[in-house]
């Protein structure tokens, strides 16, 4: 083993397990470093590590971002390595990468999390490492036995031979279990029957850690020599650094440095967000103090003229004219003609932040030949290819450790942070913590695109739904992408097979891109999150105008369960049966049909996103312009729930991140400067938003687990509009509610 | 020169006595369980208490607290192996998701329990203001009125003098 690799090593008595899986997946597999005798931990690879004392680490290797990797994912490897999940504990394991002929290797499997993956990326994978490696230890068992493997069994952590009367603790095992070649072969997996950890309810696994304060995210780093650094950005969209004063800022105790930041030409792709100036200084608030006191002047931005209220104008007008037809289905036009009752509305999402609780940070040491990150990323591959970019060093001269992330949502699937943290110390030559502060953070985004939508549906004699069109006008977050031409941006803002595709037969899809200057990207169930507000607040219009019940034109629509195609992310099938069963069962369970007081109103909403489906069912009261959410009953239908427990916490998480959202929060342009700056500004709904009924329930469907992460968010926003116009007969079709409410 | 007691250690900090407290315990004091997330006394994850009371350290100056009592999320637990009623609370319902947030959110709970030891939900409404952007929300108010069952709050060991 190379001196590199040892480097890059946790433990130098780890190996991994060499092979292949049956699911492409690749287990890198590093000669083992110490000998067999050796006293202490034993260790089986790098996923897993088995105590003396039958204690077992088991490796997790993906980010944790409050999605539950940390806990769901080891509970697979636990599950067919068949140890007791109390006696498992987890430790994040760094980036994994190793140099081949032609690029770059995953060392630990694929690591990254977004887009809701994170189980359907890993369900085969991780549970053939726990098989693979009780498989070892049972051929271990065997052979000190000098049985047949088939003689042998394992229950909770120990290989049970009947015919010798004989049980060996897999502790003991390890050390030969490590010796033995790896089987060619995958291993057979357990029967959903005989799952002893999977599909029951698994507390959060670092959950002790969080609530004594021991649990330890980016901005929680702290490393010798370590120096502090914040950011002054340009305030105003894509400007540049003209000059900058840094005396005063220089002369305050404990400021070591003030340099320019140089940030990407307008057009080009987001390395970083911004231009600015950057302070490094002995402590956090030092620094920004010195940030405080700099004088900076700003070049003449093309974004100066930027502002919400031309967007939407531009938007307007752009409508007004043919956009790109990204999908055409039978006849829309002569359908549309044909049509019985035309109804048309528009409806405007607006740009939203992402805003984690931890704002954005890094550290970053970058050294002649070698660099250490230190981040909260949801992609640290991304985060070792952007410190690549800046320090010129071979990827695998690059430490990436992952720490865990105080929110994602879809903002550290960049690595902007990293990118400006790699840049300072690689300047300075220090160990250097960025910290960006919230400000910065709501200021300098890659925001939910924000958009209008112009909906359109022809029905015939019968109230059938048989032309329907989605026109759109939108910032989309393909913007700036390297490799992206203008024909392809509509491709993150519209997803063709999404209802009523197959559905509805005439139907087109129409896309116009809004070029202005605000950075937009990935934020949770990207274009889902728009795109379910509009079309299932749309349904609920296309009922009320033709005298038909919202949940009874849907089920129509949704029809009989079956397959049907779909291309886009989370396919490769849709079954619209699964939005019809969710719809029916949290309709039933807030009582919907039944004759509610004035001022109360019960609203419905359902979608399939990447893989899974949700519906709520929320109930409102409207009374002096004042809006109270009185209960919510939402459902998931993920397949198979792997941890209930981790299911609810994101079908809840998910349904107040959408209410929120829809609630209280936009970012507005002026000037070419985002309005908002913080919390004040930028509300996030508090605990009083939200009432103490509030039923979360999974319905599971099969053997086979999709992501939750994003699921259960998009259907909350047209539930809460479609009840409040229950309510109150107010049709909401702009976001943010309190435009319009007091919330 | 400002000098206050910590989780029951004195404490002296020689730096610019108008530096937020949240500050000094986070870098000066490496004590990283009290969170920084919006440093103008919106979201609470910096609550600490001061002489047993909640604040927000991010808005509080260390000269505010000279010669007084700080508990931080570090010294709420009356042992090393015994935890707080609410933190108890928080492991039975399994609150937190991302985590960053809850630091702050059992440091405001353990102060307004103490006023409302028998909390209503419009009780918890009306003074439970901490953000949590994951929006555990849900269980957070099922683990406050647990906590509140579990009753008698024990002196935090940051508490003691």
């Amino acid at each position: 083993m190379s001196a590199e690799m040892q480097k890059l090593d946790i433990n130098r008595r780890e190996f991994l397990i060499a092979g292949v899986s049956v699911a492409g997946g690749f287990l890198l597999g590093l000669p083992r470093v110490s000998s067999a005798g050796e006293a202490g931990s034993n260790t089986i690879g790098f996923f897993v590590q088995i105590e003396p004392d039958g204690k077992v680490i088991i490796g997790s290797n993906q980010p944790e971002i409050g999605q539950g990797q940390r806990t769901t994912l080891p509970m697979l490897v636990a599950e067919e390595l068949d140890v007791d999940w109390s006696a498992v504990s987890v430790r994040q394991m760094p980036l994994g990468i190793v140099k081949t002929d032609d690029g770059y290797a995953w060392k630990y499997g694929g690591q990254g999390v977004g887009g809701s993956t994170g189980l359907t990326d890993n369900w085969d994978y991780m549970r053939e490492v726990g098989a693979t490696a009780r498989g070892q230890l049972v051929k271990a068992a065997a052979d000190r036995l000098q049985v047949s493997v088939a003689e042998c069994n394992t229950k909770a952590g120990v290989v049970i031979c009947q015919s010798r009367g004989a049980k060996i603790p897999y502790s003991d095992l390890v050390a030969d279990a490590a010796a033995l070649p790896l089987p060619t072969e995958s291993p057979p997996l357990k029967q959903l029957k005989d799952h002893r950890i999977v599909g029951k309810q698994q507390k959060t696994i670092d959950a002790r850690d969080i609530v004594t304060g021991k649990a330890r995210y980016g901005i929680d780093t702290v490393q010798p020599n370590m120096r502090y650094a914040v950011i002054a950005r340009a305030p105003v969209l894509n400007a540049s650094v003209k000059r900058f004063d840094d005396g005063a800022a220089r002369k305050i105790k404990g400021v070591l440095d003030v340099f320019e930041i140089k940030g990407p030409a307008m057009g080009e792709p987001y390395d970083i967000l911004a231009s600015g100036v950057a302070v490094v200084a002995t402590s956090t608030w030092i620094a920004m103090k010195g940030r405080d006191a700099l004088a900076i002047e700003w070049n003449d931005s093309p974004s100066a003229t930027d502002n919400s209220e031309a967007f939407w104008q531009e938007n307007t007008e752009l409508l007004k004219g043919d956009g790109q037809v990204v999908l055409d289905d039978g006849d829309f036009a002569k359908a549309m003609s044909d049509a019985k009752t035309v109804i048309k509305r528009s409806y405007r999402v607006p740009f939203v932040s992402h805003a984690p609780l931890e704002p954005q940070n890094c550290y970053a040491f970058v050294q002649q030949d070698r660099c250490h990150i230190i981040a909260p990323t949801q992609m640290p591959s991304g985060a070792s290819r952007a410190a690549a970019a800046v320090t010129g060093l071979p990827r695998e001269n690059i430490r990436v450790e992952m720490t865990r992330v105080g929110g994602g949502f879809g903002r550290r699937l960049t690595n902007d942070y990293v990118a400006e943290a790699a840049i300072i110390s690689k300047h300075t030559g220090w160990p250097i913590k960025l910290q960006w502060s919230r400000e910065d953070d709501v200021k300098n985004d890659f925001y939910r695109p924000a958009g209008l939508h112009e909906m359109q549906a022809g029905l015939d004699d019968d109230g059938n739904v048989t032309a329907w069109t989605q026109r759109l006008a939108s910032a989309s977050k393909y913007y700036r992408r390297p490799n992206m031409p203008d024909k392809d941006l509509h491709g993150a803002e519209l997803y063709p097979d999404d209802f009523p595709r197959r559905i509805v037969e005439n139907l087109r899809l129409e896309y116009f891109h809004n070029k202005i200057g605000v950075p937009r990207g990935s934020w949770r169930a990207p274009a889902h999150t728009a795109n379910a507000w509009v079309i299932q607040s749309f349904i609920d219009e296309i009922a009320h105008e033709t005298g038909q019940d919202p949940l009874q034109l849907r089920l129509d629509l949704y029809g009989e369960a079956r397959e049907l195609e779909y291309t886009n992310h989370g396919g490769p099938t849709f079954n619209p049966g699964r939005l019809s069963r969710l719809a029916t069962f949290v309709a039933e369970r807030i009582g919907y049909g039944k004759k509610l007081p004035k001022g109360r109103g019960i609203g419905i909403a359902s979608h399939f996103t990447f893989g899974g489906y949700a519906a709520h069912a929320i109930e409102v009261r409207v009374a002096d312009g004042r809006l109270v959410i009185e209960r919510i009953v939402a459902a998931i239908d993920c397949g198979l729930a792997v941890n209930p427990n981790a299911v609810e916490a994101q079908l809840q998480g998910g349904t107040i991140d959408g209410l929120s959202t829809a609630l209280g929060q936009q970012i507005t342009v002026k000037d070419g400067r985002i309005e908002q700056s913080n919390f004040h500004d930028y509300p996030l709904a508090k605990i009083a938003a939200f009432p103490a009924l509030f039923e979360a329930h999974i319905l599971p469907y099969n053997d086979t687990p999709t992501g939750v992460g994003e699921i259960g968010l998009p259907t909350a926003a047209p539930a809460l509009t479609n009840a409040i116009f229950n309510a109150s007969g107010l049709r909401i079709r702009s976001l943010p509610v309190s435009d319009y409410l007091k919330t | 020169m400002t000098t206050f007691r910590i989780n029951a250690k004195s404490v002296t900090f020689d730096g610019d006595d108008s530096t937020p407290l949240l500050w000094v315990i986070r870098d000066q004091l490496n004590m990283t369980g009290t969170k920084y997330g919006c440093g103008i006394g919106q979201c609470g994850a910096c609550t600490v208490h001061v002489n047993g009371m909640a604040q927000r350290s991010c808005i509080t100056p260390v000269a505010a607290v000279a010669d007084q009592a700080i508990t931080t999320i570090e010294g709420l637990a009356p042992t090393d192996d015994e935890l707080h009623p609410v933190q108890q609370a928080w492991l039975e319902l399994d609150v937190p998701q991302c985590g960053y947030c809850q630091a702050g959110q059992i440091m405001a709970t353990v102060d307004f329990l103490k006023r409302f030891p028998k909390p209503s939900d419009a009780d918890i409404d009306n003074n439970l203001t901490n953000i949590c952007r994951c929006g555990t929300y849900a269980r957070l108010r099922k683990a406050v009125h647990r906590a509140a069952e579990l009753g008698a709050l024990p002196v935090a060991k940051g508490d003691r003098e």
